[in-house]
């Protein structure tokens, strides 16, 4: 059967609460930072909202059920989003369903995580059972070791070199310099990036984000609320889930987009070549490559000419991960899988000023999380049109 | 008038007091008998607190060790010939026997010439000869300066077991002849490291003890007592059935001996 | 090519001995499995019972079937370097002090892709060894070692921290008169040990290796006597912060049932063994727990010897392995708290020796000089659990197929 579209519910008052390195405020903060300031985008009141969907890692000892005592809210649909770079196209799905099916009318997505000091390391040393018992004991180099592992792999199997990488981490540190709450702030250039200390083979220092607290939020509803409220939406044109795809591949070259990419395309009724600007996972300039590949830009092992031959800054051909994305505005928690969707919506609803792309109608997002041992297992995707 | 006489010879050291006795000390060798039999306990010094969280003001230790380690006494019922000795045990021995005469036979030059040198009755009728008889209820101690020899050379251990002196069968029936009432040695036992082999075996035990006498081992210091003239004191622990105790064994010797 | 570990400068007095950390040590209780045959030196994952699918990282249900009978099985220990990293950023302390540290990614011969610390031997994109070996923390970890043997592979970084190989550690053997010491005393030599220190009680008494023990070059006797705590304190004194590696063979076995035995062996036995033990713990387990991480010569290991029936009972020694039970209970114990130093306790499982004690029994018996080398290449393995001889071997693999058919077994002794 084939899957209904997702007309219909719409997506509104994107906000950003700006990053902070270090923070000793907790994920409630970042959360409630980040909830108020899409509530006050939109002009409604804590109340107002009957659906909440929340993705967070450092919420611990609490959930979002704690959540909605602690914030005051009392939603007739509740969600916990624990898919990491995939959070926030999972939320989004699940809450157009929700409006669509009329459990909810109105819909809080949120990330949000605080990172105080040697807190991505606790952070880390609880994150799965895998990464426990297989991958942790092996020199605890985190998702840098095991993203190594990967690039290095993908490098002798598509002839990939780091300039290629550079490229992307280039490009998005000139659109970071457009976004003031951009952590990273100097500007890079490709020698700055070849030179870099390594972190772990061959991944140095400027593929690696730099782990953050922050929050992201949105909203969804049905087109007339937003109508209703006078609010610039975007609509959702399609999008795909899949987890633990191609479990039998060796090594991670590919990711679970590749299952569902045709049907991605085709409910959008529209191709890559369609895009005005694309928003990939960046936790490291080699995925956001291996997404171009798998969401049909180009052939397998094909990104990183595809790439080279682009320019992937705001006023580029193939405006990419516009506001510098994780790898140059910092990954703030599970904020990190709302951070391209966020950017997306201000930039299909015109309203991302400084970072804004001319003319930006249509978006690709691709969400990618959750490292539990040796892979990312979760994968999503979607395609954001602007509403008139 | 006696006794007031002795504590004022003490306070002023005309009377001096010697100690017989060895310190216990868990390196302080015992004997050893053949692998299959049970061995005799080692000293051993547990500390139980000192100052500390397991006693804050005081300082103590658990100790064990056989009725026969270090410096020790010997009573009746040690032995199978004594078994059956009235009175035979280290509690009901009438005390009047820890107290009392001591003689001294010098053996160290023959004990310094011979590892294996026994006490004969020449060799007591020769003191005898030169320091008048050996009185009825006497200690009789064999010197041989065995306690100067240290670790290894002490047990003198070797294929054919140990090699120390002691008195001969002939000796031991000499003393009790006489009716001493103990006998005491520098050596790790009253015989003779070679006893085993002597007939009967280990004289100074099977016969001292079957006629009620006591022994004492492991005495130290006995160079510094006269032949004659001296006080013994050695009263093993009260242990009920016991068959000897370690003890402080002591010595007045009067200055001008 | 691994460069041969030279011998270790003389320490520098003014700098603060380095502080023992650990790598990561939390797993889930399937984790755990791989422990258990690191420690005996078994490369063993996983299986299903039902559809044989290997699993890795280990499982509570299988990841073809949903079965949850999920078995530990002998696996080929062949394998293929996918890809590979030199991580040289790491948040956790242990680590940090010793980047780069290398990783790869193996697809076994035995089916699993695995993520495995690299040996500097192996090249890139290599036919794999692989090993299971326990780490600093105690917990097995995959390593890739190169396919064939290359010169001074033991002494590779990372495999030396790993291991507890006697190369350059001086050793402690607490029990001179122990029919095993003299061959000990030279195997530990010949694995490259820089010295061995001897424990001898009662010096008063001879014994008949003692000259040709005191011939040995890098050898020295000491009073040591497991059942005397000033002796231990003495002797702790003097060596305690050079004692890389202990063997604790002292022990006191005599035969004897429960019934017809004398109470006073028992208590010996139990006094050297069980109790010489925790002694020995107190007067040297501090020092060794503090040096875990002190250089080259760093303390990494403690044997106890037991006797192998101490996994069951024995009618004919009841005493002694009562005693060598209780030993083992405290070794476990002491294990876990030598843990925090990265300290490894091993336990030799010493069947019958061929020794005046076991002298009526009919073979097979074991040789002094083979637990001489089970040891020291119990050693050299990094493992937990040794076997000493055929008849260890045949209770060891009793006691883990049924303990109490075991127990019931050895009514006949061993």
């Amino acid at each position: 059967m084939a899957r209904a579209g997702y007309d219909g519910a719409v997506l509104v008052a994107p906000f950003t609460e700006p990053y902070s390195r270090f923070s000793n405020e907790s994920a409630h903060w970042w959360i409630a930072r980040a909830l108020r300031g899409s509530l006050r985008a939109a002009g409604l009141g804590p109340r107002e909202i009957d659906g909440f969907s929340v993705a967070s890692f450092t919420l611990f000892p609490d959930t979002p059920v704690a959540l909605t005592q602690h914030l005051g809210l009392s939603p007739r649909w509740l969600d916990s989003v624990p898919m990491g770079g995939a959070s926030g196209v999972v939320a989004l799905r699940r809450a157009a369903r929700a409006v669509q099916a009329g459990d909810a009318d109105i819909v809080a997505c949120v990330a949000g995580d605080t990172n105080p000091i040697d807190g991505f390391r606790k952070l880390l040393s609880a994150f799965s059972r895998f990464a426990l018992d297989a991958s942790y004991p092996y020199g605890y180099g985190g998702p840098n070791a095991s993203f190594a592992l990967l690039m290095d792999r993908y490098m002798q199997e598509y002839g990939a070199s780091r300039a290629d990488f550079g490229h992307v981490a280039v490009a998005q540190r000139a659109n970071a310099l457009k976004n003031p709450h951009a952590l990273m702030k100097k500007p890079l250039t490709l020698d700055d990036y070849l030179n870099a200390r390594p972190i772990a083979e061959p991944i140095a220092l400027f593929d690696c984000v730099m782990p953050c607290a922050g929050g992201e939020a949105f909203l969804v509803m049905r087109e007339d609320r937003a109508r209703a409220l006078g609010l610039p939406f975007a609509r959702i044109r399609a999008t795909i889930e899949r987890h633990n795809a191609f479990a039998d591949d060796p090594i991670q070259l590919r990711g679970g987009w590749v299952v569902d990419v045709d049907e991605l395309w085709q409910m959008a009724g529209m191709g890559p070549q369609d895009m005005d600007l694309v928003q990939t996972y960046d936790d490291y300039p080699v995925i956001s490559v291996m997404q171009f590949e798998d969401l049909g830009f180009c052939a397998k092992g094909e990104g990183a000419d595809f790439l080279r031959a682009r320019d992937l800054t705001i006023a580029g051909d193939l405006p990419h991960n516009t506001s510098g994305g994780q790898l140059s505005s910092g990954q703030a928690g599970a904020a990190g899988g709302f951070i391209g969707l966020v950017e997306a919506i201000r930039q299909v609803t015109q309203t991302a000023g400084p970072t804004q792309v001319a003319d930006a109608a249509r978006a690709l997002v691709s969400g990618f999380g959750m490292i539990n041992f040796d892979r990312g297992v979760c994968s999503a995707a979607c395609v954001l049109e602007g509403g008139a | 008038m006696v006794l007031d006489t002795l504590t004022k010879a003490l306070a002023s050291g005309s009377v001096r007091v010697v100690d017989l006795t060895h310190t216990l000390d868990p390196d302080f060798p015992v004997i050893v008998l053949p692998a299959e039999f049970g061995q005799c306990a080692r000293f051993r010094m547990d500390e139980v607190s000192a100052y500390d969280h397991r006693g804050p003001a005081w300082k103590w230790h658990n100790i064990s060790m056989s009725e026969h380690t270090g410096t020790h006494f010997d009573a009746p019922i040690h032995w199978v010939t004594g078994r059956d000795v009235p009175n035979g045990a280290t509690d009901a021995i009438d005390p009047v026997a820890f107290v009392g005469p001591v003689c001294v036979i010098d053996c160290s030059a023959g004990a310094a010439a011979d590892e294996d040198f026994t006490l004969e009755p020449t060799h007591i009728e020769e003191w005898e000869a030169r320091h008048g008889p050996i009185p009825a209820g006497a200690w009789v101690l064999m010197r041989t300066d065995w306690s100067h020899r240290q670790g290894a050379e002490y047990l003198n251990l070797r294929k054919d077991g140990a090699h120390s002196p002691g008195p001969s069968p002939a000796a031991v029936r000499a003393l009790l002849d006489r009716g001493i009432i103990g006998f005491g040695s520098e050596c790790v036992g009253t015989d003779a490291g070679q006893a085993a082999h002597f007939d009967p075996p280990y004289p100074a035990h099977a016969m001292l003890h079957g006629a009620g006498k006591y022994g004492l081992q492991c005495l130290r210091n006995l160079d510094a007592l006269p032949p004659t003239g001296a006080v013994l004191i050695c009263p093993p622990l009260k242990i009920r059935g016991g068959t000897g105790s370690p003890l402080r064994v002591l010595a007045l010797v009067e200055a001008s001996a | 090519m691994t460069e041969p570990l030279a011998p270790p400068p003389k320490k520098n007095p003014q700098r603060r001995t380095r502080l023992p950390t650990l790598p990561p040590a939390m797993r889930s209780r399937a984790g755990l499995g791989l422990a258990l045959a690191a420690g005996q030196g078994r490369f063993a994952l996983q299986c299903c019972a039902e559809c044989g699918a290997v699993q890795y990282p280990p499982r509570d249900a299988c990841h073809q079937c949903l079965a949850t009978d999920l078995q530990w099985r002998d696996q080929p220990t062949g394998g293929q370097l996918l890809a590979e990293t030199r991580i040289h950023a790491s948040p956790d302390p242990y680590f940090r002090e010793r980047l780069p540290w290398r990783a790869g990614t193996v697809q076994l011969d035995a089916g699993p892709v695995v993520l495995a610390h690299v040996h500097g031997d192996v090249a890139r994109e290599a036919r794999v060894r692989m090993a299971l070996r326990l780490d600093r923390a105690g917990q097995g970890v995959l390593m890739a070692l190169p396919e064939r043997e290359t010169p001074h592979m033991e002494d590779d970084p990372m495999l030396r921290e790993m291991g507890t190989h006697p190369r350059h550690r001086r050793v402690l053997i607490t029990d001179a008169r122990a029919p095993e010491a003299e061959p000990l005393a030279r195997a530990l030599l010949d694995a490259g040990a820089a010295h061995v220190f001897l424990g001898l009680a009662e010096g008063w008494r001879p014994f008949p290796a003692c000259e040709r023990i005191e011939a040995i070059e890098g050898v020295t006797l000491h009073p040591l006597d497991v059942t005397d705590a000033e002796s231990l304190a003495d002797l702790a004194g003097s060596i305690g912060g050079k004692v890389d590696i202990l063997i604790n063979n002292a022990r006191h076995i005599r035969p004897g049932g429960v019934i017809g035995a004398a109470l006073h062996d028992t208590r010996d036995a139990l006094e050297v063994g069980a109790l010489g033990l925790m002694r020995l713990a107190h007067a040297f387990g501090p020092a060794m727990r503090a040096r875990g991480a002190d250089g080259v010569n760093s303390a990494c290991a403690w044997v106890n010897v037991l006797p192998a029936q101490a996994l069951a009972h024995d009618p004919g020694f009841a005493g002694a392995v009562a005693a060598g039970a209780a030993m083992r209970a405290l070794s476990l114990s002491l294990r876990a708290e030598l843990r925090a130093g990265g300290i490894r306790v091993l336990h030799a499982h010493a069947g019958p020796i061929d020794d005046e004690w076991h002298q009526p029994l009919p073979p097979p018996k074991l040789a002094p000089a083979a637990l001489a080398r089970a040891i020291v290449q119990g050693l050299e393995q990094g493992l937990e659990e040794i076997h000493a001889g055929d008849v260890a071997r045949d209770l060891a693999q009793r006691f883990a197929e049924n303990p109490a058919l075991l127990a019931r077994e050895m009514e006949g002794g061993a």
